[in-house]
């Protein structure tokens, strides 16, 4: 029993191997792709594995206290394509095996051609509740 | 009566009703349905019309939605299958099938989390909404988790008798998760443990009885106002709950003297003497180290050896302890934060802030990773000064 956050982002992972932007897909490319998000997170429900996912607005802005009394600064937007967190899902599962399966079979998620994306997603842990017993 | 007083009384009736229910040949998932929506229903009515008898009302609901549902289905699947609508006269059957019921709920065939929620929920009488809260998932998720539990140990005979250890690892699991969410696990861990040994006479029962009731009665001293955790040797032994130490260590006393020692007994025999410290400093570390060679013999756990690494640290010296370290896998987890603090305890603050830091990176908790941040920071703090 382990969350883990999968996380598709574009800062510094290696380039998918069907590396082809989404604006160049076939209108139905891009569906079958949302279909195949959501029919997965169906899914991972149904296993009772399911905790959460959004996908996120490609625009940002950096915000930072700039001291007592004065607004935040805020800098950007960057939509620089190689800093984009796109969206994110979290799971909960019974082991680490399981959590690999699953962001496995997300990456295999359809893009041009029909053919998976076979893109680079992060799977990192959530740190946990301390356990009862620890000596 | 209270709300929180129906909750308890609730939870303790469930396992019973749905053994009733299961007995009066309801299959035990549909079963299991009709219990939890009597159990909503008595949780929404009972406390502006209390029942004269709780139990009765709870099976009559249930069964009554069980036979509506029973119905539902018959007449969707267009079949002539029938039920009989009353059911036997009599208060039902004497027997108690809740030990029944602790076996199906973490039968072999479960993965650990869906048995977990299922005994909850079966057997701790929680609702889903409890359970989803404990475990920090939606309510929807669980409720499919406890679905397909459910349908995995449909074909599971309910007559068969289990293996009592696959249900004191489910209930160990239960008392570890600790205390997110607004039930308590480790108290309904507890409790559940407690039903268990009334009906079961077994040393590793009451052994891991006296294991949760050695470790609750620190609860109160293991978190400081802050949320943080406090470390074993620095908590205020004056907090820790005497009652429950008193309770815990004739528990496992008795249990030790049926001769048949377990893992659950040798783990709360180094608690009972943790609890027997009057200061960290005065703790029996000799017989700590020995108690974690018995169990090193019973589990062969990696972890037990890392611990017992600790203890050897404390009994013989840092010196001892990193050689029994030195042969542990590094990669283990903990193994870095051990490490960091008996070079510490060995003076060598520069080697231990290094691997202070290095473990924070390492730690899988939240409460772990600031102790060991903390702990790099007091010694880089003292080096600067």
């Amino acid at each position: 029993m382990a969350k883990y956050l999968l996380l598709k982002h574009y800062r510094g992972n290696p380039a998918a191997v069907n590396d082809v932007p989404m604006d160049k897909w076939t209108p139905e490319e891009v569906s079958a792709h949302i279909q195949y998000m959501r029919d997965f997170a169906n899914r991972l429900e149904e296993t009772g594995e399911y905790v959460g996912g959004e996908a996120l607005a490609p625009e940002g802005t950096f915000v930072r206290y700039d001291g007592e009394g004065r607004p935040p600064i805020t800098d950007g937007p960057f939509a620089e394509t190689k800093d984009l967190i796109a969206g994110w899902m979290i799971i909960d599962v019974d082991t680490y095996d399981r959590a690999l399966e699953l962001a496995g079979e997300l990456s295999a998620a359809p893009g041009a051609g029909g053919e998976p994306i076979h893109e680079w997603l992060e799977l990192r842990p959530f740190l946990s509740e301390p356990p009862t017993i620890t000596e | 009566m209270n709300a929180q007083v129906n909750e308890l009384l609730l939870r303790s009736l469930t396992p019973s009703v749905l053994g009733i229910l299961v007995r009066r040949g309801a299959d035990f998932a549909a079963a299991e349905d009709a219990v939890q929506d009597a159990l909503v229903e008595a949780i929404r009515v009972w406390p502006d019309d209390p029942p004269r008898d709780p139990k009765g009302w709870l099976v009559t609901v249930a069964w009554r939605r069980f036979l509506d549902q029973a119905r539902a289905d018959t007449a969707r699947r267009n079949r002539e299958d029938r039920i009989d609508e009353e059911p036997p006269p009599g208060p039902g059957p004497a027997v108690d099938d809740t030990l029944q019921l602790y076996f199906l709920c973490a039968h072999p065939s479960l993965t650990p989390s869906s048995a977990v929620a299922l005994t909850l929920r079966a057997v701790g009488g929680l609702t889903t909404r409890q359970i989803a809260e404990a475990y920090l998932v939606p309510e929807a998720t669980m409720a499919q988790r406890i679905s397909r539990a459910k349908r995995t140990v449909s074909g599971v005979r309910f007559d068969q008798p289990g293996d009592v250890a696959t249900v004191l690892r489910v209930l160990y699991l239960v008392f570890n998760e600790g205390y997110s969410g607004d039930v308590d696990l480790a108290a309904e861990a507890i409790r559940l443990t407690r039903e268990l040994a009334a009906r079961i006479d077994h040393p590793e029962v009451a052994g891991l009885l006296a294991l949760m009731l050695l470790h609750h009665a620190r609860l109160e001293a293991r978190t400081a106002p802050d949320g943080s955790l406090v470390p074993l040797a620095e908590q205020d032994r004056g907090r820790w709950d005497t009652a429950l130490i008193a309770e815990g260590v004739e528990v496992l006393q008795a249990a030790l003297a049926r001769d048949r020692l377990g893992e659950f007994q040798a783990q709360a025999a180094i608690a009972a003497l943790h609890a027997d410290a009057q200061a960290a400093d005065e703790t029996d570390w000799v017989q700590i180290v020995e108690w974690y060679d018995e169990l090193a013999l019973l589990t062969d756990s990696p972890v037990v050896r890392l611990n017992r690494a600790v203890a050897v640290g404390e009994a013989d010296g840092p010196r001892a302890g990193l050689a029994a370290l030195a042969k542990l896998d590094d990669t283990l987890p903990r193994y870095t934060a051990v490490a960091a603090y008996l070079h510490e305890r060995d003076g060598d603050p520069v080697t231990a802030a290094r691997l202070y830091v290095e473990a924070a990176q390492k730690a899988t908790n939240i409460a772990e990773v600031g102790h060991l941040t903390r702990q790099a920071a007091r010694l880089n703090a003292r080096r600067s000064e």
